[in-house]
């Protein structure tokens, strides 16, 4: 089955196609794109569970070469190659699979809408990209995954594009994504130059022998591999898109602003695992980067009404653990962590979509205009959809690292490495003691949510109240599967403290070996310390979670009208501490400025239209103003200029 | 025999010739001078046949035949000119002032 891995990117890819058809010349057919676009999604899952099984029998990656792409010269030969590993087929299991349902679920979200069959075929367009990016067997080839998945996240940013607001914000995921793309290019030729290869393969067999271990080189191209990673997986500095990404339907931000497609700056650094262990300071910058950004992003969660600004905020935050764990050399515990988050945080949105969903509908009914996304608007909604609210009880629970689920486990897993980690650099107990503080901030801002959402009496109006209703099945079945893989996800790497056998760390040691080669072993704690840091998170779970719930539910929740303004550190966590404000100011201001006045005024006003189009103009003017002194219409002086030029001629022809 | 004082002659033709066309305002007489200019020619075609053979001659009748046209074009547009604006002054003639 490995050997047809490239169907799992040619269906979706065929899927796209037809649905983009559809689109433009058949968008009534909503019943045939519900077909096809979950249809090409659960074949290309069944045969990535195919592909699976043949690859959990060897630990050599398969490599399907499938045409040369540029044999440039001998040194510059790149194929159109996939490789199937136990890394690549985990994230191919993962978008697939998840992507299954949120493509299930997408049926019921968007209906109504009439760009359905355009919907779907951007999701499919994303999903193949993905797989490109997951499956490519050098750089190069993900690279074109990496460009296409970010298109697709414009593309869906905006999907809604006849509100400015959306078509900005996808502008605005597209520039920032754009910086972060040029590092990886960078990157990349810096690779190529002092490796001569962009193979993975090639990289992890000759990158220790040729880069010294800790050398300048190395460091530099971690760390521009890691300023992609920064602009695609949302860490600071690059993070201000992801939570105005929100602007497309909620399905998208499932599926590719939290479990996937934000998850592949994690999956590029462990990829890469080799370079950024031959770079200890930028291994450093990594996970200092990442517990910064799930410290300030659980921060801003904190104060958040919009539901799902408060799950981006979540997202960023739990991506910074995932960097903090690779970045501590913990490559397992970063995927382990991607592939737990990727169910609880798309069950999180789509039951929040679910949530949305319903308050759109119920408004629509009576005519109000409320805002059906703001959490001040909602209350008590665990009565009429009782299933949205135990699943997303569930994700909560495993998301704030309730022990047993899921999130405890990989969560702890990154907490315990960086903790190991700081016998080597004090970096890392920094970065740790950010990664505790934002685990008890989780807790709190999902509390939270939970509570403003499904606590208490709704608050949009006893009309609007009648007229809610729960998700249908097709909504309620795939969030009904993620909250399963939410409980038992944790059991993929369950730790030897609770009798498990690391399932996952095994599975992937054969990958990341050329990697730790290069590392010092990590040493988890064990006895005491072990138990103490495991008590430390349960006790950071319980008090987060009921601090969380106390707090929203012991004093009223106003109403968006009533909310007085924010006063000192609220309004600093509710501006999301002006980060874009500061970026408008330090950054776009002065870039339109020198736009503006420099290159429009200056250089293209003045150099060129003045000087080089109009200059030149009048260059000929003048020159034939000078020669039409000459014509004067007197005959006199045109026959003496003749004799004279003749008797010139006259003296060349003669004297030569 | 009397080749120098010919090519003499017709030098100090022609030089009149030429004089007379760059100084002169009268379109005719500039006209004139034209004619005396080709005339110069003439004599030395003649003079030099005596050297080079009749092949001058023959040419002296080809530019006199061209001169007769030549004459006859050139008083007819003079004649034009004179109606069109009652004077043949060439100063006053510059309408493709430049």
């Amino acid at each position: 089955m490995a050997r047809f891995a490239w169907l799992t990117i040619l269906l979706p890819l065929l899927g796209a196609l037809a649905n983009g058809f559809l689109a433009a010349r058949r968008p009534s057919a909503k019943r045939l794109v519900s077909l096809i676009g979950p249809g090409v999604l659960l074949a290309a899952f069944a045969v990535a569970i195919g592909a699976a099984i043949e690859v959990a029998g060897t630990e050599e990656a398969i490599r399907i070469q499938l045409w040369t792409w540029m044999p440039v010269t001998e040194r510059l030969h790149i194929d159109l190659a996939l490789q199937l590993d136990r890394l690549s087929v985990v994230l191919l299991l993962v978008v697939t699979g998840v992507g299954s349902l949120i493509h299930l679920f997408s049926i019921g979200y968007m209906r109504s809408d009439p760009g359905y069959a355009r919907y779907f075929a951007y999701l499919n367009l994303f999903v193949a990209f993905m797989l490109i990016l997951v499956l490519g067997a050098s750089l190069p080839v993900s690279f074109i995954g990496w460009e296409g998945v970010g298109l697709c996240s414009y593309l869906l940013i905006g999907f809604w594009f006849e509100v400015d607001a959306n078509s900005d914000a996808g502008k605005k995921a597209f520039l920032a994504n754009r910086i972060g793309d040029f590092g990886v290019l960078v990157a990349m030729f810096l690779i190529w130059w002092t490796l001569g290869t962009l193979d993975y393969a090639g990289i992890d067999a000759t990158a220790a022998a040729t880069l010294p271990l800790g050398g300048t080189l190395a460091t530099v191209i971690a760390l521009l591999l890691f300023l992609g990673c920064t602009g695609k997986s949302a860490q600071i500095p690059l993070f201000v898109w992801l939570p105005d990404a929100m602007a497309g339907p909620t399905p998208v931000s499932a599926l590719i602003h939290a479990a996937t497609m934000v998850t592949a700056g994690v999956f590029l650094v462990v990829r890469t695992g080799v370079l950024f262990s031959l770079a200890p300071f930028a291994m450093e910058i990594v996970a200092i980067t990442g517990a910064l950004t799930a410290f300030f992003a659980a921060t801003i969660g904190l104060r958040q009404y919009d539901i799902k600004k408060v799950l981006a905020y979540s997202t960023v935050s739990q991506l910074g653990y995932m960097f903090l764990a690779v970045g501590s050399g913990a490559w397992t515990a970063g995927i382990f962590h991607l592939v737990t988050h990727a169910f609880f945080k798309a069950l999180l949105f789509l039951g929040a979509g679910s949530v949305i969903h319903a308050m759109h509908h119920a408004h629509h009914a009576v005519g109000a205009h409320d805002d059906a996304q703001d959490m001040r608007n909602m209350g008590g909604l665990r009565t009429a959809m009782p299933w949205t609210f135990r699943l997303m009880m569930i994700a909560t629970l495993a998301i704030a690292g309730v022990p047993g689920l899921s999130g405890f486990f990989s969560k702890d897993e990154i907490l315990a490495s960086a903790f190991a980690r700081g016998d080597h650099s004090t970096v890392y107990l920094v970065a740790w003691g950010l990664g505790v503080a934002a685990a008890l901030m989780t807790a709190y801002y999902m509390a939270r949510l939970m509570a403003m959402t499904f606590y208490g009496t709704f608050r949009g109006g006893g009309e609007v109240e009648g007229h809610l209703h729960e998700a249908p099945a097709v909504m309620t079945g795939p969030l009904v599967v993620l909250g399963g893989l939410s409980l038992v996800g944790g059991l993929l790497n369950l730790p030897a403290v609770v009798g498990g056998g690391q399932w996952l760390e095994h599975w992937l040691e054969p990958v990341l070996a050329p990697a730790n080669l290069l590392l010092d072993p990590l040493h988890l704690p064990h006895g005491t310390t072990e138990y103490l840091l495991l008590g430390g998170a349960i006790l950071i779970a319980v008090v987060g979670l009921t601090l969380g719930f106390r707090m929203t539910l012991g004093r009223p929740i106003p109403l968006p009208a009533d909310t007085p303004a924010p006063r000192g550190l609220a309004r600093l966590l509710e501006g999301k501490y002006f980060v874009d404000e500061f970026y408008q100011r330090v950054i776009v201001g002065p870039l339109v400025w020198f736009s503006k006045t420099v290159l429009w005024r200056g250089f293209d006003q003045f150099v060129i239209d003045r000087i080089a189009v109009a200059g030149s103009a009048r260059l000929a003017q003048g020159l034939g103003w000078l020669g039409s002194r000459l014509q004067t219409g007197q005959v006199a002086l045109y026959v003496s200029l003749f004799a004279v030029g003749a008797v010139l001629v006259l003296r060349a022809l003669i004297g030569g | 025999m009397l080749l120098g004082p010919s090519l003499a002659v017709s030098a100090i033709l022609f030089a009149i010739g030429v004089a007379g066309v760059l100084i002169r305002r009268n379109a005719i007489v500039v006209f004139m001078c034209v004619e005396l200019m080709l005339n110069a020619v003439n004599l030395t075609f003649v003079a030099l046949s005596e050297v080079h053979g009749m092949g001058g001659q023959i040419m002296v009748f080809f530019v006199m035949t061209v001169a007769a046209a030549e004459a006859a074009v050139g008083l007819a547009i003079i004649l034009a000119i004179f109606r069109h604006t009652q004077s043949v002054d060439l100063k006053s003639l510059n309408l493709l002032k430049g």
